[in-house]
Formats: C-alpha cells, sequence, structure tokens
C-alpha cells in the first residue's frame, strides 16, 4: 500500500485507553425506544384509541431486544463505537412504528367494510426483527475477530453467488411485481440478494486485498488516465456481467445497480486507482444505454421518472401518490396517524419513506436521511481506524452498500433518480432486508470495536498507517 | 487506503445533499403545486376525512357524518333528506355544498375562529379535528306537518316565530335526496342530479326562500296597513267596492272574483274588503294612498331587501315607479310585485308581533364539537312597521278573514287564527299560483306561516282549498 507523504509524516503518538463509551449508547437507545413509544402514543391518540396492553408488550419487548443488544456489545465488543447501535436501533423502531401506523389504517378500512381485518404486518416484522437480533448476537459472540472471515473469503464468494442467482432457481424462486428476488421455502420468502450483499461485500475484500497489487499496475496511459493491465480486467467484467444479469434475468434494477456500484468503488479503495472508477462508470453507462434501448421495464422507469403526471393513473401512480403524499407532509408533517401514507401502494416497503415524509415531514425526514448519514459516518469512520486491509474494506463496502440502497430508494421515491425496487434499510417491511442490515450493524461493531480497541503489542507497520488516519 | 474513502465518503455526502435538497423543494416548494395538481385527492379526503359536525332540529340531527369504509373516510347522511333540504342542502363531491352545508361550512369542519381553543387542544393532544355542531330554529313537528301538506303539490311554506324572526319550517314540494348526492359514487351523484336539473318542476331550487311569485290577495294585508298608517281609514271606514274598478288613465278594469260588487251599494268597510278580498277595493285603496305609502309600507316589512339567514334569500320587489293603474294593481299583489315565502311569512309576523318586523334566521345556536354552545343567534328587530294599536286592528280583520271571510279552512277550535287568502295570476297563461299566510294564536301569536302552491289552477278560493289547510296543520303543529 502507498502511503502519502504528508500523512506520513504525522504520526501518531501511541494508542492511549480508550473510554467504553457503553453507557453513552445505553442513554441513546432509552432515547430511541422512547421515540418510537410516543410515536405509539400519538398514532393512538390521533384515532381516539387508548393504549391497550398490545402496545405495553411490544414496546417492552422492543426494549428488551435493544437492551439485549447493548449487553452483548458491552460483553463482547466493549470498545465498539457507541452510535452504530443506537442510530440502528431508532430506525428500526421508526420502520416498527410506521408499519404499524399503515397496519391501524388497513385495519380501519376492513372494518368498515365489514371485512376480515388483516394480518397485522407489524408482528411479523417485530418477529423478524427478533430473528435479527439473534442473528446480531450470533455474530458478535461467534465472530471474535473479524478477520477470520478473510479466510473463507472464496466460499463466501461462491455463496454469495449463489445466493445472488437463486431466485432464478426452477423450485424456490418466486417472482414478485416483475422481478424475481425472492426464494420461497417453507411458506416464508426471502430475499437472498440482501444478504447476498453482505456475503460478496466480504468476498471483495478478501479478493482484493489478495489481488490489488497486481490490480494497481498501471500498463499504459489513454487520456492521462492510466489503465489496468487487459489481464486484471477480469473481475471487474465478471462483476459488470453479473450485475447485468440480475437486471436480464431478475429485472431487479436496483440490485444491480448496487452490486456494480460496491464493487467499482471497493476496486478504487483498494488499488487507490482512479481509472477503475472511470471504467466503472464507462461500463456503467454502457450498461445502463444498453438496458435502456434493449428492455421495456427499464425503458418505461426512465420514461415515468421524466413525465410522471402523464401515467398519474397507470404506471406513474406510485410515483404521483408518493409525491402528493410528500407534499401534504409539508414542513412538519401531518402528524403520525393523521395523513393518508396508506394511499401510496407498499407504503410499508419501498415507499415507507414516503409515508413517513407525509407524516412526518421534511423536518422528520431530513432527521432520518441524518440518521442514515451517521450510520454510514460510523461505518466509515470504523474503516479508516481499523488496523487492517481487510477490516477496512469491509467495513468501508458495508457502509457503502447501506448508503448507496438508501441513495437509490430514497431517491427513486422521491423522484431525484429513476424508481427502482429496493427496501430501505432497518424502515421497511420484509425479513431479509432486516436480518441483513443488522448482520452489517454487527459486522460494523465488530471491526470498530478491532479498531477502538488498546492493543498491547507493538504496533505493526498498518497499525501505524491507521492511527495516523484516525488522527487526520 | 484512507485517501479513496476520504473521497469516496465526499461523493456519498453530496448524494445525500442532493437528496435532502430534493425533499425540501419538494415538500416545501413544490409542496403547494403538488396539492392543487388533478388527481390528488388528499384535499378532498382531508375534507371528507373530518368527522363533520352535525346539522340539529332540536337534539336530533338532520345532516350527520357516517364513518365509511373507502378511501372518503365520512359520509354525509340525512335521516330526514327530502324533508329537510331546503334547510341542509347537500354536501356534494362532484357539486359543492348548498344551504347551511354550505354556509355553516366553517364551522360543521371546525376551521372557524370559534373554535381556536378546540383546535389547540387538538394540535397538542393529537386528536384528530372534529366539526362543530349547527342548531337550526327548525320546529320538527311544524316541519313535518308543512312537509306532508305539501305532498303531491309544488309549492313551499315558511314558518316564522313572529317574537323573534326564527324560522320554524322551511320546506318545498317537489323536494330531492340529499343522501343521493352526498353520495361517495360520482356516477350516481351525476345521474341524479342531472335528472334534477332536467325536472321542469326544479326540485333544486330553494323554493321557501328563492322563488318569486306575486303575492295576489295576500298583499292586501301590506296595503291594508299602509290604509291604517295613512290616519286616513280606519277597519270601519266605508270605501267604494263595486264590480269593477276602471283602472285611472286606462279602459281596462279590475273586477272581483267572484264577479259581484262587495257590498250593499257598491261601498264595503276595510274589514268586510280583506274579509272577501275585494280586490275593487284595495285597487281603489291602493290609488288613494299612492304608490309611495305601498312601498314604504312593504319595504317597513321586508320587501326589497335581500336577506341571508344565513342562506341567501331572493330580494322580494315592490314596483320602482308604477303609473297610477300598475299602482292599483300593486295593491292587490298583482303586476309586479313578487315575494317568496318567506317575506310573507315575515309580513304576517310582522303584523302578529304588534307591528314589529323582526330579522329572519335559521341558526338558533353553534355547537363546539363536545356539543358546548359557544355561540347563540340574539333576535334582531328589523323595523316597526306599524303602530301597535294598527297592528291589533290589524289582527282583528285577518281574524275577520278566517272567521267570516275567505279562510275558513284555518279555522282552528279554541284558538283564534288571523289569515289571509290569496290567489295570483302569473301571466296570461300561466296557471294561477295559491297563498295563505296566517299567525296564531292572535293576540300572542307563536307561529307566522306562508303557504304558497304553485299551479292551483282555480280562483280565489284556492287559496282556502290548497293553502290555507296546510297553514293550519303548521299552526297546529307548533301549537300543539
Amino acid at each position: 500500500m502507498t502511503i502519502p507523504a504528508d500523512v506520513m509524516q504525522s504520526v501518531a503518538p501511541p494508542a492511549r485507553r480508550q473510554p467504553s463509551r457503553r453507557n453513552l449508547e445505553l442513554v441513546l437507545l432509552v432515547f430511541a425506544w422512547a421515540i418510537g413509544l410516543l410515536g405509539t402514543l400519538q398514532i393512538g391518540w390521533a384515532i381516539g384509541r387508548d393504549p391497550d396492553a398490545g402496545l405495553w408488550v411490544t414496546s417492552g419487548v422492543i426494549g428488551l431486544l435493544a437492551l439485549l443488544m447493548h449487553v452483548i456489545v458491552r460483553w463482547k465488543a466493549r470498545y465498539a463505537d457507541p452510535f452504530l447501535l443506537p442510530v440502528a436501533t431508532l430506525l428500526t423502531i421508526l420502520g416498527l412504528v410506521m408499519i404499524y401506523r399503515l397496519d391501524v389504517a388497513e385495519a380501519r378500512r376492513a372494518e368498515l367494510n365489514g371485512n376480515p381485518v388483516p394480518t397485522p404486518d407489524v408482528y411479523s416484522q417485530l418477529t423478524w426483527f427478533t430473528v435479527a437480533v439473534i442473528l446480531f448476537v450470533s455474530v458478535l459472540v461467534l465472530l471474535r475477530d473479524h478477520r477470520i472471515l478473510q479466510r473463507y473469503t472464496y466460499t463466501l464468494g461462491l455463496a454469495g453467488l449463489v445466493l445472488l442467482i437463486l431466485p432464478l432457481a426452477p423450485v424456490v424462486g418466486t417472482t414478485v411485481n416483475g422481478a424475481t428476488l425472492w426464494i420461497r421455502v417453507g411458506g416464508f420468502s426471502f430475499q437472498p440478494a440482501e444478504l447476498a450483499k453482505i456475503l460478496l461485500t466480504v468476498f471483495f475484500a478478501g479478493y482484493l486485498v489478495e489481488k490489488r497489487d497486481s490490480l494497481a499496475l498501471v500498463r499504459k496511459k489513454f487520456l492521462g488516465i492510466g489503465l489496468p493491465r487487459p489481464k486484471d480486467l477480469g473481475p471487474i467484467v465478471v462483476a459488470w456481467l453479473v450485475s447485468l444479469a440480475v437486471l436480464i434475468f431478475e429485472r431487479d434494477l436496483g440490485t444491480s445497480l448496487l452490486f456494480f456500484g460496491l464493487f467499482v468503488t471497493m476496486l478504487y479503495i483498494a488499488t487507490q486507482r482512479r481509472s477503475w472508477l472511470v471504467l466503472g462508470s464507462v461500463l456503467f453507462v454502457a450498461g445502463a444505454v444498453a438496458a435502456y434501448y434493449m428492455f421495456g421495464h427499464v425503458r418505461l422507469r426512465v420514461t415515468v421518472w421524466l413525465d410522471p403526471w402523464t401515467y398519474a393513473n397507470d404506471d406513474g401512480y406510485q410515483i404521483v401518490q408518493s409525491l402528493f403524499g410528500l407534499a401534504n407532509g409539508g414542513i412538519l408533517g401531518a402528524g403520525l396517524g393523521q395523513g393518508f401514507p396508506n394511499l401510496v401502494p407498499f407504503a410499508n416497503t419501498d415507499f415507507i419513506v414516503a409515508a413517513l415524509g407525509e407524516e412526518l415531514g421534511v423536518t422528520g425526514l431530513i432527521a432520518i436521511l441524518l440518521l442514515y448519514a451517521i450510520l454510514v459516518e460510523r461505518g466509515l469512520r470504523a474503516a479508516l481506524s481499523v488496523r487492517d486491509s481487510f477490516g477496512q474494506l469491509v467495513a468501508a463496502g458495508l457502509s457503502i452498500t447501506l448508503a448507496l440502497q438508501v441513495f437509490v430508494i430514497i431517491g427513486g421515491v422521491t423522484r431525484l433518480i429513476p424508481l427502482t425496487g429496493l427496501t430501505t434499510p432497518f424502515l421497511s417491511y420484509g425479513g431479509s432486508s432486516l436480518i441483513a442490515n443488522w448482520i452489517i450493524v454487527a459486522l460494523l461493531l465488530r471491526i470498530s470495536d478491532r479498531a477502538r480497541r488498546p492493543e498491547v503489542h507493538a504496533p505493526s507497520q498498518d497499525d501505524a498507517v491507521t492511527q495516523v488516519v484516525r488522527r487526520v | 487506503m484512507s485517501r479513496p474513502i476520504r473521497g469516496i465518503a465526499i461523493v456519498l455526502g453530496v448524494l445525500l445533499l442532493a437528496l435532502l435538497v430534493n425533499v425540501t423543494i419538494i415538500q416545501v416548494v413544490l409542496a403547494g403545486d403538488y396539492r392543487d395538481r388533478p388527481g390528488n385527492q388528499r384535499i378532498l379526503l382531508e375534507e371528507y376525512d373530518r368527522e363533520r359536525g352535525p346539522i340539529l332540529v332540536g337534539s336530533d340531527p338532520v345532516a350527520r357524518s357516517k364513518e365509511t369504509g373507502d378511501t372518503l373516510r365520512y359520509l354525509r347522511v340525512y335521516p330526514n333528506g327530502p324533508m329537510y333540504a331546503p334547510v341542509t342542502g347537500f354536501y356534494s363531491l362532484i357539486y359543492g355544498a348548498t344551504g347551511l352545508e354550505r354556509t355553516e361550512n366553517r364551522i360543521l369542519t371546525g376551521k372557524s375562529a370559534l373554535f381556536v381553543v378546540d383546535r389547540a387542544e387538538q394540535l397538542f393532544a393529537g386528536l384528530e379535528p372534529r366539526g362543530g355542531a349547527v342548531t337550526t330554529t327548525v320546529n320538527a313537528r311544524a316541519q313535518r306537518a308543512a312537509f306532508a301538506g305539501l305532498r303531491g303539490k309544488k309549492g313551499a311554506v315558511v314558518a316564522i316565530e313572529p317574537a323573534t324572526g326564527r324560522i320554524l319550517a322551511s320546506v318545498q314540494s317537489p323536494s330531492f335526496d340529499p343522501n343521493i348526492l352526498s353520495s361517495h359514487d360520482p356516477a350516481r351523484i351525476r345521474t341524479y342530479y342531472t335528472s334534477l336539473e332536467a325536472d321542469p318542476a326544479k326540485p333544486l331550487l330553494n323554493r321557501p326562500i328563492v322563488s318569486l311569485n306575486p303575492p295576489g290577495s295576500t298583499f292586501k294585508i301590506v296595503t291594508a296597513a299602509a290604509a291604517l298608517a295613512s290616519g286616513r281609514f280606519t277597519p270601519d271606514s266605508v270605501i267604494p267596492g263595486p264590480r269593477a274598478y276602471n283602472l285611472p288613465d286606462s279602459s281596462r278594469k279590475i273586477r272581483n272574483w267572484n264577479g259581484q260588487a262587495c257590498g250593499v251599494n257598491n261601498l264595503v268597510s276595510l274589514r268586510e274588503a280583506l274579509a272577501v278580498s275585494c280586490n275593487t277595493a284595495f285597487a281603489w285603496l291602493g290609488n288613494e294612498l299612492g304608490d309611495e305609502a305601498l312601498r314604504t309600507q312593504a319595504e317597513l316589512m321586508g320587501f326589497d331587501e335581500s336577506f341571508a339567514i344565513p342562506l341567501r334569500a331572493a330580494t322580494s320587489r315592490f314596483p320602482e315607479d308604477p303609473d297610477a293603474p300598475q299602482t292599483a294593481m300593486s295593491a292587490i299583489g298583482q303586476f309586479d310585485v313578487r315575494a317568496t315565502a318567506l317575506q310573507m311569512a315575515m309580513v304576517a309576523a310582522a303584523v302578529g308581533n304588534s307591528g314589529t318586523t323582526m330579522t329572519p334566521y335559521l341558526v338558533q345556536e353553534v355547537r363546539g364539537p363536545d356539543l358546548s354552545i359557544l355561540q347563540t343567534t340574539e333576535p334582531v328587530t328589523y323595523a316597526q312597521s306599524m303602530t301597535p294599536l294598527n297592528a291589533a286592528q290589524l289582527t282583528e280583520m285577518m281574524v275577520n278573514v278566517v272567521d267570516n271571510g275567505t279562510g275558513s279552512n284555518a279555522k282552528i277550535s279554541g284558538v283564534r287564527v288571523a289569515g289571509k287568502t290569496g290567489t295570483a295570476q302569473t301571466g296570461n297563461d300561466n296557471p294561477a299560483v295559491a297563498w295563505f299566510v296566517a299567525f296564531a294564536p292572535a293576540q300572542s301569536p307563536e307561529v307566522a306561516v306562508a303557504v304558497m302552491v304553485e299551479d292551483a289552477g282555480a280562483p280565489e278560493v284556492s287559496g282556502n282549498q290548497l293553502a290555507a289547510p296546510i297553514a293550519r296543520d303548521v299552526i297546529e303543529a307548533v301549537l300543539r
């Protein structure tokens, strides 16, 4: 790895004993839990329903789950970043509150129509959250050091690839709303791409740590940009083809975008060669243009994005309703339980941000975006401060997937970019997404714990670098 | 590897900024445009999402909101739709609102300034805003009696409490069903509305307060009041009442409805002239008094004024500058004299209320969502139209109409009813309009009523035959 000269000059003093800051984490967790409780109570007031036992039990369960995670972190990752857990918990709780609110709207509609009240989604989401917490705990307890993962680079890569293409398998694969990104096993449906993104991030990290020196080699310059050797182009071409395959066969624009973006940025981080970014962008544009001309569903997305009003009653219905909802929210929002978020189709999955924007206003939405920003920033900070390259790449990669996913879905829902179907991390209803994102949090905690943990042994060269980095 | 991570962090920061700017533009800058866009149901839903307050008669709602299962959360229902349609109006998705639904909208939606405290409470408690209630002045029994009386006829009834101006009944026939117009089914609303508009009987017209007709002989009350006010006449004054009255400066004549002279030797007392509804006598009287005196008397009783009760009533008219023959015709409620049923009820009420004309009103109280009274309408004197003495004399003359004259069908045993019949020609070919105005009990009236039946056909007797029984039923309903 090349170290910039200016960085080398400002070598840091040896690591001091870091405060664990677990108490700060606990306070923030209580705060997050209280926000959720207030939100739920407000919905109750808005619809004229007194808080019942179920509400207190649910809130209690959520509080216990958060407390459990905190205790595990205290025990197994004492020096981990104190903000990651509370922020992810708050986002999950906000999601649960909005899912509950949408349940209430659906239940009311069914009741008044004399239809049977649909099963509330909030309880199954809470169940998924419980599963996510179990996996979170398992990761922290079983994975003592993230570097262990490096040993399984290729196994994980293969598993990730299999998961990615699993929905295409004849028996388990399911097509929902035109996209084939689900598998169905024994009554449960699962979106394997969500887990695949973690496995593939780990794989990319391991692979790049191994190959970065050759990938960083520059053979010749073209238009002032150093191009990699043709024999090194293999991986990026494979990633590109896999992304295209996801787009073509699973018709999942969002996931395709996410993987390719993730791979290119990780390649760039590992090699520090801008040429990879340029090459990636060229491939992305080529793929996007080709997709536009080759696939009707891609073309439709772009057409609707450019002029949703013309298609307000058919293909643009979702996005137009989303915009109407956001407009109705205005600056302060309609208030929880007082808007019409259920007018937007898929309000509790893809469009949950539109629902939150309507009832919490731009104020609430900005707060949510800043929560994501904190999460990503803390993840990148862990990447910058951990000593080993593998850990750096994994932490950076996971943070970047999170950021890209948030950008692609929220940008889509707010018509900044064409709409693609991705879940909103932590907020959306759906088990696969929730579980995957909580595993990401566990991994980031594990890595940040390693980064901040006071080491007794003599610092290696890597250590020196990361300590410097931490101070800059 | 820190440099590329930092670079990427900056790029991600730019993406975050793009999202922040974008949501701010949508939710703050463009929000107004989006709200007004066609296809945005939220404005409508918001209105239909709020529990609209009821319109009450006594303590019973005649319009109320019912929760539904569809996206429009509240449905407006009218338990006695057609009976109260001239009062409530309708509340339609497509055609907007009419009646009290329109004039009291800010109260019913809870947006009136009267609800500042409630709104603040709702805001802090996060409660759903609810509308206030409007209590009308309507007397349910009177309304029912009037509605039953008009069944199968075309016309209107207005009843007023003389001492206050409270409107006790406002009924029309044919009416319409506001339940259908206020439904959530656009196709059904459109079909029904179109059929109502195409109906030659004009059921959508608010007949009691909007339909203008010549008041015919009922206007003789005004002429008689002007005569008494002039000081030149008493009920016993004898005036000419021949078979025919030659209109001044004209070859045309006014005849009595039965073709007979009104008294012995073509002479008749003012009292008797009113009792038999003597056209020639009142035409003569009109010319004796002059159009100025008639207009002054009419205006003191509410003519040439537009009342908002708060529904906007049509302005009843006395002609502006009639010549002598036109004045004579006007004195018997023909020519260009036009009055609503509301106006003629006000005339009767003014006489009954010792000459004091009260401003009519339909809203008694405004109540908050918790039914606490926020505002009560106080009676307002419009004008002193007669001296109490003259009013008492005219009352006696009107009692005589019912007891011994043309208004026999309004008799109620044990109650002295003061009344006056009328039949008006609305044009050469148009069928006649039958009228009856009355108040009772004569000494201290609790109710004044005007009944107007269109397409009556028959001559003077039709006022007594068609209209008087309805007036009697309404009076009985109030007095019972």
